[in-house]
């Protein structure tokens, strides 16, 4: 047993420890990781651990379950790194980090590296209570963005849906920004340093505009 | 036997997933399957006595989880009905004291033993709804139609399609058809409108529910009751049956429910 060839490969990071894996099967990588953990409670209780899984394709069972199981220990594990994009969706959906440098406060702005900052991101709703999407350009959801969700972007927001949480268009500061929505009633709107209540609906539904004119915030039907 | 394993979870509190769990348990025991409730509301346990079983309790869900007991010792068998049994919560203990690993290992020894495995999820989105949903094949979201509650589903929506234990089912509970009519109280439709998941319950207001509550005896056993129905029917669909919704409007049930003391 000892002889065979490590497969993983520990360090100390500015944010806790990082734990880099060599290609090997998924189960065995984590038969490996307690193991390691379990040889030397003291020094990894607490610890804050980030996985560099390199390429493994891992759903949201494989590390949750790892997570719970390393939560069991005592040891917190904040981020997965890794080149599958499989595994780095995985990550996000539960919460995780998967870059080192990302700040550790969600910072309103961050700039997405492979894809320019003109692009729009594309999103499938419905983005429920609790949800968050920040993007550098325009931002489309494709469903409703619910109570308690939040959209900011540093371009414009499309909403082919009911938009009823918060929502911040132009957040970089672009006044030409607009947020439109097939039904607009969100909890708040802002575009660039402005922000606004929607007022009480009156009247039938119709998909509307919402764009800065001289300061002010204002809605109108969408039209082309 | 392999056990379906279904958690009634909804962030919000006091919306009814105690009672629920009681009621559905027992009008699936009532219908011949066996039942084993868990109650992982540590700390605040109070399944026990919706169930009318708080004298019986020996030992508990951490006593099993720490090794004190056997699993079957710390079921407790209902007084009137042979095959449902609860798993209490502990009373002296905190939502840490088990982990969501204790909980899908818990339930796998169940699992062959029971038709089904009810989870009582307690309130919040922290670790003891993560121990609730761990072992779930199915999850219950229990909202009332009020605003707050309503949000709450849909942020417990949210995180159970990030942990891929979707879809969910909803239950809405303690609707009253009066107030919906004069505008006063979200319709089913409204609430549906907002969460998009698929409807498996609505129960109606009934005063009788906390009546029965209090004196540790599901309602679901009392065949008159509009409520108790619609917990039979929750059971029923369940099964696998297909049950259509109840009727609230006639406006009969109003005037029995208002009438009945």
């Amino acid at each position: 047993m000892s002889t065979e060839p490590p497969l993983l490969q520990t360090k100390g990071i500015r944010d806790g420890l990082l734990i880099t894996c060599d290609q090997a099967a998924w189960p065995d990588l984590v038969t490996a990781l307690i193991n390691q953990v379990e040889g030397q409670p003291s020094f990894y209780r607490g610890a804050r651990l980030a996985l560099d899984v390199g390429a493994s394709a891992l759903r949201v069972a494989d590390l949750s379950d790892l997570r719970d199981k390393l939560s069991d220990r005592g040891i917190s594990l904040w981020a997965v790194l890794s080149e599958s994009p499989l595994t780095e969706r995985t990550a996000q959906n539960l919460g995780l980090a998967t870059r080192l440098s990302k700040p550790r406060q969600p910072e309103v702005r961050q700039a997405e590296d492979e894809i320019p900052a003109e692009a729009a991101k594309w999103v499938k709703g419905p983005l429920r209570s609790g949800a968050k999407v920040t993007h550098e350009g325009s931002v489309v959801v494709l469903g409703d963005v619910n109570p308690g969700a939040e959209v900011v972007a540093g371009g414009s927001v499309i909403v082919w849906g009911r938009l009823r949480g918060v929502v911040h268009a132009g957040a970089g500061g672009d006044e030409k920004a607009v947020v439109c929505a097939l039904e607009l009633a969100p909890t708040q709107l802002r575009i660039a340093g402005e922000i606004a209540v929607s007022p009480k609906k009156q009247g039938k539904n119709q998909p509307e505009v919402a764009r800065l004119k001289e300061g002010q915030l204002v809605a109108e039907p969408w039209e082309s | 036997m392999t056990a379906k394993v279904v958690t009634v979870t909804s962030g919000k509190g006091g919306v009814g997933k105690t009672t629920s769990v009681a009621n559905i348990a027992t009008a699936l025991a009532a219908r011949g399957q066996k039942v084993t409730c868990i109650d992982a509301d540590i700390g605040l346990r109070n399944l026990d006595v919706v169930m009318g079983l708080e004298n019986r309790i020996v030992y508990d869900l951490v006593d099993i989880v720490e090794g004190r007991c056997r699993l079957k010792q710390a079921m407790i068998r209902d007084k009137r009905l042979p095959e449902l049994y609860l798993i209490p919560a502990a009373q002296t203990r905190d939502k840490t004291a088990v982990s969501p690993s204790d909980m899908v290992r818990l339930c796998d020894e169940l699992r062959p033993e029971v038709d089904w495995i009810l989870i009582d999820s307690p309130a919040g989105i922290e670790r003891g709804f993560k121990n609730s949903i761990a072992a779930a094949d199915k999850v219950l979201v229990m909202t009332n139609p009020d605003v707050s509650a309503v949000r709450d589903a849909d942020r417990v929506i949210g995180l159970l399609e990030a942990e891929e234990k979707g879809p969910a089912s909803l239950v809405i509970n303690r609707i009253n058809q009066v107030m919906v009519k004069r505008g006063d109280m979200l319709s089913v439709e409204d609430v549906l409108d907002l969460l998009a998941i698929d409807l498996i319950g609505i129960v109606p207001e009934d005063e009788n529910v906390l009546v029965a509550s209090n004196k540790g005896q599901p309602l679901v056993l009392d065949s008159k009751s509009k409520a108790g129905q619609a917990f039979q029917n929750i059971a029923r669909r369940l099964m696998g049956e297909n049950v259509p919704f109840l009727d609230l409007d006639s406006t009969g049930l109003w005037q029995r429910l208002l009438g009945r003391k």
